[in-house]
């Protein structure tokens, strides 16, 4: 009987080594086909009118003189009078045509008038906001180690008594603001579909983190059942948590394609994207901190703010102080309705900014006192709110080593100075869940050996395919190509969306399970023709063998023809919360360290070094997992240093949306990054846990932190741009 | 984009002929790195393009006895390569870290110093002084001019190169409106116009670009320092190009100071020169023309830190040229 339980660890033949990628050669060459390069015969573009104004009302929209350009076959208005409009870029109308050409004169026909209404866009700052009535309350928490008295009436008072007593204990009272601007996803493969119908069946090769789950957000406002949608995706350009949902362009496309009986292909066009399509909320915060004469915090209060768009949320007070947890806090939030699409799930919902706001007071306290900002975290690890201060411990003296800290480190702002340049350390640390989402699978053996499993999955980009092959391929004693990896059909058996580092941890479950039932049924019927109990039996290196006398063996082909004519078929099903498991758990922690230089003349932050130790349970594919390590460095650079939504203060118009002008790194800018992947027994034992989140989080807190310890000065807000830098230095000069 | 009716001629001729029958509403395409975004925006709309990249006397570089001659359409990467530029490395430089091997293979000369401004107000809609300089006033300016902006216009001029041909001396020829031809020095292509009748390149739409020539005398030191955020092709921030004639003591006879993005036109800094003229080239030196240089700026309410980072391209720049360290990132 072959056990469900993953190989011992340094046992497995497949797991936890490098692989290269199933697809990789398919993506590098140009061979893969995305949503954006579905061509369907008899196909027709389609595009949509973005609103130019940030806040207004309809008054009248006319979309016929569209449809009198030639070579346009379809334009209908997605907004009617009346209607009102809260930020630039909502969809007005689309236009479908034979060309491009024919397609933008018919977007310029359309004649929509508006009533232009007043707009709100600065979220950074709430007295503008509070004058302006943009703000809601969005939570307040406190905790405090003493019980408010029976007595007490106003508890809100008690505790605000509490705590400046508390602050009056403290050996020393530090006060800071920070803050991270709202990003984009900016997907490099914008949101869209090609939609075609088949009678009454539609097929929707739509660019989808959620394969299984879209099929239903079709079929309610189309108004047929959810059996006769089919959704497609084979690869994703980028989703990073803005992609669930057929969306209205996504429907738009479908009700199209329906009525002209054509395929239409429609793609949001780069700024329209960026606008519409998913931001990441904004977090501005004033803390202060009250500790003991080691940095260790005792008291906690803070206030922030920003926004999610004209819904007027805010990043949850739950990651306020991020990780680290004092004993006594008080937190409060406040939302802020600016004129902007609704801000959608961004890698790590909540933590990146959980991390810069909150770890960036933790390095101040060391900057106030003089010590080292390692031995500041590290005292404070005695308490921290997932349990993992031991793991947190080693993954900080491993990290530690490898930035080679303690040669480098000199108290903030008192470093060497090479001409206008300095240097600094800083660092921050993370948490994440990472569960397996529910995900079944179904596992063909055919009579000929072939292989072949199959679920409603999809591959972000992170090696889901990869994956999949490698624990069927380790599960069945085969090599990884020897099993056809079918992902990227709603046909399928359902798998969750890819969110929240759940994929990883769900696929493995489901294609360990299918495996090995299949391979169970396998083995007895090996068992009779092999004269060995099944229970003995064992899959490896290609055949099934006697585990106890491995010479008694049948190849894996021979083995399969058993099958007689029609192939095996296993199911493998997990559910979160109900599948007793040890395939996989939940929980990551998670340690950086960046290195920069700073010219202290231009303003300019260059990445010198950059240390990631990041724990995951037990790893599947070695090289996938250090590359998704950099990717999230990588884009963690990326908002430390460049990229930030602006609106423009006065019309609400969003001033950078397109790729000339939304600043991201290139290679040249991310320098050395070290990955080191952290798996002791401890670890392994745990089983998958999901990785796509936690290497993101850090690094924003962690180079803010790093650039502080450089100039001795705080740069407060996120990208630490030229701009910003020399406009913190020319603040502490006064 | 609108659809249009497209032309690729041959010659010098046939492109002006087909410029001059509807000069409004005609483009001219060369690498089209800045025209193509420009129409797909709708901020251009025109009915007619006339592609000029086939157009062989508007191709090559040309070595003779006043110097060289560069075709509007030679691409960049052809100049970076090209030892007839090894004189000018205030032009390499800026080749060198354009930031995008697409753009320098694509890019044109004459498109590099035609390209319109990359100002977020124009690139949105709001045409090129935004309500009459309002929108960038009270808006956000922090990429926008500290120099020359008192009146409405208050974006920034894009050509990276065109500060370098500028302390270079050079002058381009420019064919049309028919048989007319004529010599402009680089520096007169550009204005800070006073209104929205008026485009920031005094080219009208019937003349072509055909030629640049830098002109400079041998042995002049030269060199363009720009501050740039990151590695990729965004504009710089500022940028600063010199060129400096020295006598045999090593006294500075001759100084050009042009600095870029910080201004409408380039933006050529007398105080600069003279500051640096009469005097040896020295770190102090160095310093006090990046200080002379931005004497005169006036920031708006979000760039006053472009006033730290013209200075200090200005004093790298006058460094580099004279073979000095810059020092900085």
């Amino acid at each position: 009987m072959a056990k469900l339980d993953w190989p011992q660890q340094g046992k497995a033949a497949l797991l936890g080594k490098r692989h290269d990628r199933i697809d990789g050669v398919a993506k590098a060459s140009g061979a893969a086909r995305y949503a954006y390069d579905i061509l369907e015969d008899n196909m027709v573009l389609a595009r949509v009118l973005g609103c130019p104004h940030a806040h207004c009302r309809v008054k009248s929209i006319d979309v016929k003189p569209a449809l009198k350009v030639p070579g346009v076959v379809a334009a209908e208005a997605l907004k009617k009078p009346g209607d009102e409009i809260q930020w630039q870029g909502d969809l007005v109308a689309v236009v479908a045509g034979e060309t491009e050409g024919a397609i933008a004169e018919g977007l310029a026909a359309i004649k929509v008038q508006y009533e232009v209404l007043d707009v709100f866009a600065q979220d950074d700052d709430l007295e503008a906001a509070q004058k302006a009535k943009r703000t809601r309350r969005a939570g307040q928490s406190t905790k405090l180690e003493r019980d408010i008295p029976d007595e007490v009436e106003d508890e809100e008072a008690w505790e605000e008594q509490e705590l400046q007593r508390l602050f009056k204990e403290c050996d020393k009272v530090i006060e800071g603001q920070y803050g991270i601007p709202v990003i984009t996803h900016m997907c490099l493969e914008p949101h869209g579909s090609t939609c075609l119908w088949q009678g009454d069946k539609l097929i929707a090769h739509l660019s989808t983190q959620n394969v299984s789950g879209t099929a239903g957000q079709f079929a309610g406002p189309l108004g047929i059942p959810a059996t006769d949608v089919t959704i497609h995706c084979d690869y994703i350009g980028g989703g990073f948590g803005s992609k669930f949902a057929a969306d209205t362009w996504g429907v738009t496309a479908a009700s199209l394609a329906k009525k002209l009986g054509r395929p239409v292909k429609l793609m949001l066009d780069r700024d329209l994207e960026l606008k519409n399509a998913g931001t990441r909320p904004s977090g501005f915060i004033k803390v202060k901190v009250g500790v003991d004469g080691n940095g260790v915090v005792k008291v906690w209060d803070s206030h922030h703010w920003g926004t999610n768009g004209i819904g007027g949320g805010v990043v949850s007070q739950g990651v306020i102080p991020y990780v680290f947890d004092p004993p006594n806090r008080r937190r409060r939030a406040t939302g802020i309705r600016v004129n902007a699409a609704p801000a959608r799930a961004w890698r790590a919902p909540n933590h990146p900014q959980g991390a810069v706001l909150s770890q960036c007071a933790y390095d101040d306290v060391a900057r106030e006192l003089g010590i080292d900002s390692y031995e500041v975290f590290q005292r404070n690890l005695q308490r921290v709110s997932n349990g993992k201060t031991e793991v947190y411990r080693e993954q900080m003296e491993i990290a530690a080593k490898l930035m080679d800290w303690k040669a480098k480190w000199h108290p903030h702002g008192k470093g060497p100075r090479n001409g206008s340049v300095v240097t600094g350390l800083g660092m921050a640390l993370h948490t994440w869940g990472g569960a397996a989402h529910n995900s079944t699978a179904e596992l063909k053996i055919h009579p000929d050996g072939s292989v072949e499993i199959s679920l409603g999955s999809q591959d972000l980009g992170t090696g889901t395919r990869t994956v999949i092959a490698l624990v069927v391929a380790e599960t069945l004693g085969l090599k990884p190509e020897q099993v056809k990896v079918n992902i990227g059909y709603s046909t399928y058996p359902p798998s969750g969306p890819s969110g929240g580092s759940t994929t990883v941890g769900g696929v493995s479950e489901s294609s360990r399970r299918a495996a090995t039932a299949a391979l169970n049924q396998l083995l007895d019927k090996v068992a009779g023709k092999l004269g060995v109990p099944a229970a003995r039996l064992e899959a490896k290196d290609g055949r099934i063998q006697d585990s106890q006398n491995p010479e008694t063996c049948i190849s894996w082909k021979d083995a399969c023809s058993l099958l007689g004519m029609s192939p095996l078929v296993a199911k493998g099903e997990y559910r979160r919360g109900r599948t007793k498991t040890n395939l996989s758990s939940s929980q990551v922690a998670g340690v950086q360290m960046a290195e920069v230089a700073v010219d202290l003349e231009t303003g300019i932050v260059r990445m010198k070094k950059f240390v990631a130790v990041q724990d995951m349970g037990l790893i599947i594919n070695r090289k996938a997992a250090e590359s998704q390590v950099q990717g999230g460095v990588i884009m963690g650079i990326a908002y430390a240093l460049f990229e930030e939504r602006i609106l423009d203060p006065q019309t609400g118009a969003f001033l950078n949306a397109e790729l000339s002008d939304y600043l991201l790194p290139r290679l040249g800018d991310v320098g050395e990054i070290v990955v080191h992947l952290y798996e002791p027994p401890s670890e392994y034992q745990r089983g998958v846990v999901g990785l796509g989140e936690p290497p993101v989080i850090s690094p924003g807190a962690a180079i803010s932190n790093a650039v502080c310890n450089a100039t001795g000065v705080r740069v407060p807000t996120l990208p630490l741009t030229p701009k910003r830098v020399l406009d913190a230095l020319a603040k502490a000069q006064g | 984009m609108k659809n249009f009716e497209y032309a690729a001629p041959r010659t010098e001729e046939e492109a002006l002929a087909l410029l001059a029958q509807r000069p409004d509403q005609t483009a001219v395409l060369a690498g089209g790195t800045d025209l193509v975004p420009l129409m797909k925006k709708m901020l251009v709309t025109p009915q007619r393009v006339v592609n000029i990249k086939n157009i062989d006397s508007l191709r090559g570089i040309h070595a003779h006895s006043q110097g060289v001659t560069i075709g509007a359409v030679t691409t960049l990467d052809q100049l970076l390569e090209a030892p007839e530029l090894e004189p000018y490395p205030a032009v390499k430089q800026v080749i060198a870290k354009l930031g995008s091997l697409q753009l320098q293979c694509q890019m044109t000369l004459g498109g590099e110093l035609c390209r319109r401004p990359q100002c977020w107000y124009f690139r949105n809609g709001y045409g090129l002084l935004g309500r009459r300089g309002q929108l960038v006033e009270q808006g956000d300016n922090r990429y926008h001019a500290i120099l020359d902006n008192q009146g409405p216009a208050k974006f920034v001029s894009p050509s990276r190169l065109a500060p370098a041909l500028i302390a270079l001396g050079a002058v381009v020829r420019v064919a049309g409106p028919g048989q007319q031809e004529t010599t402009v020095p680089v520096e007169r292509l550009y204005r800070t116009p006073k209104d929205d009748h008026q485009r920031e390149l005094t080219l009208s739409p019937a003349q072509l670009l055909t030629h640049v020539l830098p002109k400079l005398s041998q042995g002049t030191l030269n060199a363009t320092y720009e501050v740039k955020h990151g590695t990729g092709p965004q504009p710089p921030l500022a940028t600063a190009s010199v060129a400096l004639e020295l006598d045999g003591s090593g006294v500075v006879r001759s100084a050009r100071v042009v600095m870029g993005q910080v201004a409408p036109v380039p933006w050529r800094s007398r105080e600069a020169e003279e500051v640096l003229v009469g005097q040896r080239i020295g770190y102090e030196l160095a310093e006090l023309a990046g200080a002379a240089a931005v004497a005169p700026a006036t920031p708006l309410s979000q760039n006053q830190y472009k006033v730290q980072i013209a200075k200090t391209a200005v004093k790298r720049a006058v460094l580099l040229a004279a073979g000095l360290e810059t020092g900085g990132l």
